[in-house]
């Protein structure tokens, strides 16, 4: 095969240097089958898109300024008596780790800007993954055929969990190791092996010597290793497949509408990487984040008040404060249920549950089709219900971990607030549930509305035989399309107990509660419209559109239209907007 | 620059009914001009935009290392909203971001302004195999298992397959020493004891090693109401040993309160207070975090970590939060020379939970 490259006497030198790379690569690889196919791959645009290239991108920002990290900082916790420029710690003990720490963030040009910058990075890039991985769910874009990127997905939030975990720690200071003896506590409770465990994760009995360089080869190599290893196949993945995209105008499950990669694609992709590579240098900049010289160096027997995680661990600490203090003591052994349920169990079955999520709803509802057109949350009620009610499950956790600042901000009893959270955590998720399911159906509800008669556009018209309409507008062809592409999803039929030939159904109990769950998910959806009905409506409203058009030109006429919310009158009313003018005069 | 209709937007491959079309515009998609495609003034604006934002890129640049030379590492300037920061960092973080931003933002504005903004359409294929695809592969699979006789040595298969469980053992057995035990310790043992022990006097928590000068606290020193932290005298000789020092301030640091002896309801011994003065462990026994906040008239000591809370004037109770167990008490007394000493170590193990507990 020729290469596609255009190589000719008119080509500019640069474009003649590239072409004969290319060829050069390709001889080599055969690149240039992969780039023919590949340069004009379309890809779909909307907002939402953005969040996983936000994710992308900061992760490689943090890749960036870590490693200017990892020249300047020492993972030591061999003592020291500090004597760099940070006056108030001058004299005093501290760990290498913290003491490197302070001369990045004081004593090296550039080191705190890159400290913050790897902090900001960080906390944008836990965010972004958590916010694209809502984007994913409420638009069911881990359906067939996309469940193993969802896995992956979740083993990305994982390991960024723990990335931003084991990072935390590394500076030595008074919070972070707070946060270490967080761990080791819950690390001793669990049971059987905890107490071992505990000793040998952290080289002996806490806090030991060993702590920070462990976590330092995992903060650097173990982690961000696998992070990246998994962002490869999440990639691979998504170029195979194609992404998914939302309906509109001319896209089908068949096709993908969008902006071809050379050029525009890679302009936009590139330059947003630019940006927010630049936001976060200009945020690391103009914000302080994790002051860790403020706290002051770590050790065992001191603690701050009002002590916070970054935000992404925060809902573990809410969950361990919210706990009832219950602890059992079977034949000898101690089993702490206040730590094991909200630091173990607790993450572990919420985990579970992410993760086999894409199979439970396909396999509740017998879904075997292949998705590439996004769903409308309002479609999918009840996976929208579950997802809403999972960010109230977690705000409220994250809420509890904070119950000390909002006690302190509003002068309320911590008491009261951590019995009404407890309360709060039981009683409003499921609550949750409810009221975005109805929402849901509601909107359901009036996208019908709008297919069946289009837009109410809340103009009453009394019509010249003395009818009285309201105007309906007919959808555009972007509206009708985006509504018009709600699925039908079909229940689930019961299944019967026994055939004709009265032979037992032995899968009876497997299909019924297949049945069940498909009811629990679709029984409540709105019939979609058949196509004819649309049509129809939509063919009304244009009548009726058509009839208010000459009322118009009659309303132009300085006519009453809007005092009564429409042209109705009766004998004696003004009509003009003069008569109306003068009537108000002489009642005043 | 003329104006752009979707004809403009050729496909990669124009020939009618080539199965694998490149790409092609979707045809109900009305598409209105935007000003660049139609006045050329528009799109040389709209260039010379691009590229005065690739200029302001580099110009920050010389600006970030100008900065980077010329400000003090040190020196710190008032900015309205922020307050004191360093100069340099609010410098170096400007220009850098400004240079990184401007190369961002000139990208975007030329994709936006003038490369195309016409939607093109690319079909999917489905994911599965053709059936001809599949059946080679599985023909593939068969010879394969044919030939290297996986299915007719079961022999091979059985001791591969152990071979290949047995293996990673030795990379786990190496993990044995992340923590090398000292002889017939075990760390339930080692949890379940720490420095204080007959006649160890109470030295107050104020940094590194306590300080050569200070010998032992008095009982005065203690006022009522009052809290001060304290360790055993034994972390005075833990001055060159980090290791030891921060392990006996994780395990044996303890607080002192003193109140009105008639106002202790309940101990977790008789008599283990002194003239009203009762020491207990500074360790929660939730997860491990020092408590230090209490309230005097209360008797309540609250941890600041997940707010549970103590009645240090009933035996240490739990009296709300996550913590599952009293906090313990240390039986104190005072020496010959008049200085608070323990008069044991703690009755039962300090700190959270472990299994081996009971």
């Amino acid at each position: 095969m020729s290469t596609t490259i255009p190589s000719g006497a008119a080509a500019h030198p640069v474009e003649k240097a590239g072409a004969g790379a290319a060829t050069f690569v390709d001889q080599r690889l055969g690149s240039n089958k992969f780039l023919s196919k590949n340069l004009s791959k379309v890809f779909p645009e909307h907002w939402s898109f953005m969040l996983g290239e936000i994710a992308l991108y900061s992760f490689i920002v943090v890749l960036l300024t870590g490693t200017y990290l990892t020249l300047f900082y020492k993972p030591s916790m061999a003592e020291v008596l500090y004597e760099g420029s940070y006056v108030p710690l001058q004299g005093v003990y501290l760990s290498e780790a913290y003491a490197s720490t302070l001369n990045i963030s004081f004593d090296i040009r550039g080191g705190l800007l890159i400290r913050q910058m790897h902090h900001w990075s960080a906390l944008i890039f836990v965010a972004a993954v958590a916010v694209h991985m809502f984007r994913v769910f409420f638009t069911g874009a881990f359906r067939k055929p996309r469940e193993f990127n969802w896995l992956v997905g979740v083993g990305l939030v994982t390991l960024a969990l723990a990335a931003g975990f084991t990072g935390y720690s590394l500076p030595d200071d008074l919070l972070s190791g707070t946060g270490l003896q967080i761990i080791r506590g819950i690390l001793q409770a669990i049971p059987l092996v905890g107490t071992w465990l505990a000793f040998f994760v952290f080289g002996g009995e806490y806090p030991g010597t060993e702590i920070i360089s462990r976590l330092y080869s995992a903060h650097i190599l173990l982690v961000p290793g696998l992070i990246l290893a998994l962002v490869t196949v999440h990639l691979i993945m998504v170029w195979t497949q194609k992404h998914t995209q939302f309906p509109g105008p001319g896209r089908t499950n068949n096709n993908v509408v969008g902006y071809p990669l050379l050029p525009i694609y890679m302009a936009k992709a590139g330059g947003f990487f630019f940006i927010v590579f630049g936001i976060i240098a200009l945020l690391s900049g103009l914000v302080n984040i994790n002051p860790v010289w403020i706290f002051g160096p770590y050790t065992p027997d001191q603690v701050t008040a009002g002590t916070q995680p970054d935000w992404y661990i925060g809902w573990l600490d809410g969950a361990l404060r919210l706990m009832p203090n219950w602890e059992s003591v079977i034949a000898g052994y101690t089993i702490s249920w206040n730590i094991l349920i909200p630091a173990v169990i607790i993450p572990g079955i919420l985990f579970t549950l992410l993760a086999a999520y894409p199979f439970l709803e396909a396999w509740a509802t017998g879904d075997k089709r292949e998705h590439h057109l996004l769903d409308r949350p309002r479609n999918a009620p009840v996976r929208t219900g579950i997802g809403v009610m999972a960010i109230v499950f977690y705000g409220i956790l994250w809420l509890a971990g904070g119950n000390d600042l909002v006690a302190t901000a509003f002068n309320l009893s911590i008491n009261a607030i951590s019995r009404t959270l407890q309360i709060s955590l039981i009683v409003l998720p499921p609550l949750a549930f409810l009221i975005t399911k109805r929402t849901c159906l509601s909107l359901q509800r009036r996208d019908r509305e709008k297919l069946l008669h289009g837009y109410e556009s809340g103009r009453v018209l009394r019509l010249p035989h003395g009818e009285f309409i309201e105007a309906h507008q007919p959808l555009n062809e972007k509206e009708l399309a985006v509504i018009g592409s709600k699925p039908d999803y079909p229940v689930l039929p019961a299944p019967d107990k026994a055939d004709i030939d009265g032979v037992r159904n032995p899968r009876y109990r497997v299909e019924m509660l297949r049945h069940k769950l498909s009811s629990f998910f679709y029984r409540d959806n709105v019939a979609r419209p058949t196509a004819a009905e649309i049509e129809a409506g939509q063919h009304h409203a244009e009548e009726l559109a058509a009839v208010e058009a000459p009322l118009h030109e009659y309303e132009d006429a300085d006519v009453i239209y809007n005092a009564h919310g429409g042209v109705l009158h009766h004998p004696g009313m003004p009509v003009t907007n003069a008569e109306q003018a003068a009537e108000e005069e002489s009642r005043t | 620059m003329s104006s752009r209709s979707d004809k403009d937007l050729l496909p990669v491959n124009p020939e009618p009914g080539d199965p694998k079309p490149g790409y092609l515009p979707v045809a109900n998609i009305e598409h209105k001009p935007r000003v660049t495609d139609t006045d050329p003034k528009a799109a040389r604006r709209a260039e010379r935009q691009v590229a005065g934002m690739f200029l302001l890129s580099m110009f920050f640049v010389v600006l970030f290392v100008v900065a980077y030379v010329s400000i003090d590492v040190y020196a710190t300037v008032y900015v309205p909203v922020l307050g004191v920061v360093g100069a340099s960092n609010l410098a170096l973080g400007l220009t850098f971001g400004a240079a990184i931003f401007f190369i961002g933002a000139g990208a975007i504005q030329w994709a936006k302004k003038l490369m195309p903004d016409v939607e093109v359409v690319q079909e999917r294929h489905e994911m599965t195999s053709a059936k001809d695809e599949t059946d080679e592969a599985a023909a593939t699979y068969e010879r394969g298992k044919e030939e290297s006789g996986f299915a007719r040595y079961p022999i091979i298969r059985r001791t591969l397959l152990g071979a290949l469980a047995l293996f990673p053992i030795p990379l786990v057995v190496m993990l044995r020493d992340l923590w090398q035990s000292p002889a017939g310790a075990n760390p339930a043992e080692i949890l379940s004891r720490t420095e204080w022990r007959e006649g160890m006097r109470i030295v107050p928590d104020i940094g590194h090693d306590t300080g050569d000068g200070v010998e032992g606290m008095v009982p005065a020193e203690i006022p009522v109401g009052g809290l001060v932290s304290a360790l055993p005298y034994a972390i005075k000789e833990t001055k060159d040993d980090p290791a030891a020092n921060f392990r006996e301030r994780g395990k044996a640091a303890i607080i002192l309160v003193r109140m009105d002896p008639t106002e202790i309801r309940s101990q977790q011994g008789e008599g283990w207070d002194y003239q009203g003065i009762l020491a207990y462990s500074k360790i929660c026994t939730h997860v491990g975090c020092p408590i230090a906040l209490y309230e005097h008239r209360t008797h309540h000591l609250l941890c600041p970590c997940h707010q549970s809370t103590f009645d240090l004037a009933d035996s240490g109770n739990v009296i709300f939060g996550p913590a599952a167990r009293r906090m313990p008490q240390l039986p104190i007394g005072v020496d010959e020379e008049g200085f608070l000493v323990a008069r044991s170590d703690f009755q039962e193990p300090v700190g959270p939970s472990f299994w081996e507990r009971g």
